[in-house]
């Protein structure tokens, strides 16, 4: 059955970043379209008409939006290779709350940090006490789903290649506030789908001076 | 189908007047599970709740022999897991995901929005009234051809939109605004008559005269003038 999967994403997003890491680790060959995120294609606006963002996943020319619907969509679509939730009602339940959680707590809080004025110290004390609270939650496990890579390791691994910014900006240090959660991340770049995916730091950090100038914050 | 062990301990940390509570007690209710409801004093939080949901100190809380849930849509798809009778979750992993998509759209966009409309007068308060009716259009689109969101019977975004039905139009005869006009929405007048027409939404949904009085009461305190 010919199988058609396309992605609009952009490089430097760490919710497509889940997109791709999750079809990466499900072996699903995909057509990967960047996006210009001040000049949105046709498509982009077609497929999203309600929020207009990226990642969007289209398969068999239906969209899926919103990362995490995303990643849950693949593991049902895809269930032979990889499970990315666990099967366990309960343990799919503490997965899904910590997943939501990161994703109301950790980018609103982390884009004070370079993306407001004024608002940098502020924001990175609350975005390390975000951090902590997921380290605790993590606490001496291999990764979030314990011994297996899933659904909250990649909700989260898309921002460490943002933590450069967030320590410049911020002026923290994430390493010596957060070890285990350090550790962690590099757990999870020993995977080839997290390798493949998450960008240079430097390239980020390139980026967001950029997005900074645009912003009149530069 | 036969109740899974005599044993089951079920129990609900709620509130009566809130919507997210209250679309837990519809799913419970239409899987026939029993559970033992324990009313918060949100102003006056139990220590039982502050155990169970540390991280946001927050009801709903849903305790299934022992161990706690939190976060309304992540009890919503526990429950569906758990009991299997009267599904609320479609099976095709494409509906599903289009399900989860408005589900959060209700919550995160439509709820956000139409919060603000209490508090504020005037244009800004037009400007939030337009935003909420922008937004409602996209929910107006999908009931096309519908009897409910679920297709011919309720599904997951029913229940959660029912903060929508019961809460925010609600709302609209204490703030004095008609942000959901049948006609501009005609579709949503229509889906809130068959929401009432099914038993368990009547008996979930909390009484409309004490509802009232209760958002009435609450905006008082937050000095904000009633119609």
């Amino acid at each position: 059955m010919a199988e058609e999967v396309v992605l609009l994403d952009f490089w430097a997003s760490m919710f497509g970043m889940r997109t791709r890491i999750a079809l990466e680790e499900k072996r699903v060959t995909y057509d990967y379209r960047a996006e210009d995120l001040w000049n949105k294609s046709s498509l982009l606006l077609e497929m999203n008409p309600v929020h207009k963002k990226i990642p969007v996943l289209i398969h068999n020319g239906k969209p899926v939006c919103e990362s995490l619907i995303q990643i849950e969509y693949i593991d049902e679509t895809w269930p032979d290779k990889n499970s990315l939730l666990p099967s366990d009602p309960y343990k799919r339940a503490h997965a899904k709350f910590w997943a939501d959680f990161i994703d109301k707590k950790v980018n609103v809080t982390a884009r004070r940090i370079w993306a407001a004025k004024g608002e940098e110290q502020e924001a990175a004390k609350e975005f390390i006490e975000i951090l902590k609270t997921l380290e605790s939650e993590l606490g001496d496990k291999k990764y979030f789903g314990d011994e297996t890579f899933g659904y909250v390791d990649i909700a989260l691994i898309g921002f460490y290649s943002w933590f450069g910014v967030y320590e410049k900006f911020g002026n923290i240090s994430i390493e010596s506030e957060c070890s285990k959660l350090i550790a962690w991340a590099k757990r999870c770049l020993d995977r080839e789908s997290v390798a493949k995916t998450l960008p240079e730091s430097e390239k980020v950090a390139t980026f967001v001076s950029d997005c900074r100038k645009k912003l009149g914050l530069e | 189908m036969a109740e899974r062990s005599e044993s089951e301990e079920v129990k609900l940390l709620g509130m009566w007047a809130s919507p997210f509570s209250r679309r837990i007690e519809i799913a419970l209710t239409l899987k026939g599970v029993s559970y033992e409801f324990s009313e918060e004093d949100i102003t006056n939080k139990s220590s039982l709740l502050l155990q169970l949901n540390p991280v946001y100190k927050m009801i709903p809380v849903l305790v299934h022999n022992g161990k706690p849930i939190s976060e309304s849509l992540v009890i919503l798809e526990y429950i569906d897991e758990t009991w299997r009778d009267n599904p609320i979750l479609p099976q095709d992993p494409y509906e599903k995901a289009m399900a989860r998509f408005w589900a959060k759209f209700v919550d995160e966009q439509i709820y956000v929005t139409a919060m603000k409309v209490v508090g504020k007068i005037g244009e800004e308060r037009d400007a939030v009234v337009e935003a909420t009716r922008d937004l409602l259009m996209f929910l107006e689109k999908e009931l096309v051809g519908k009897d409910f969101f679920g297709g011919r019977s309720l599904g997951f975004v029913d229940i959660v939109a029912t903060l929508v039905a019961f809460w925010l139009m609600r709302t609209e005869e204490i703030v004095g605004v008609k942000v959901v006009p049948v006609d501009k929405f005609p579709e949503i007048h229509r889906w809130v008559k068959n929401l009432l027409g099914n038993d368990v939404i009547k008996k979930c949904i909390p009484p409309e005269d004490e509802h009232l009085q209760y958002i009435r009461a609450r905006m008082e305190k937050l000095n904000v003038k009633s119609a």
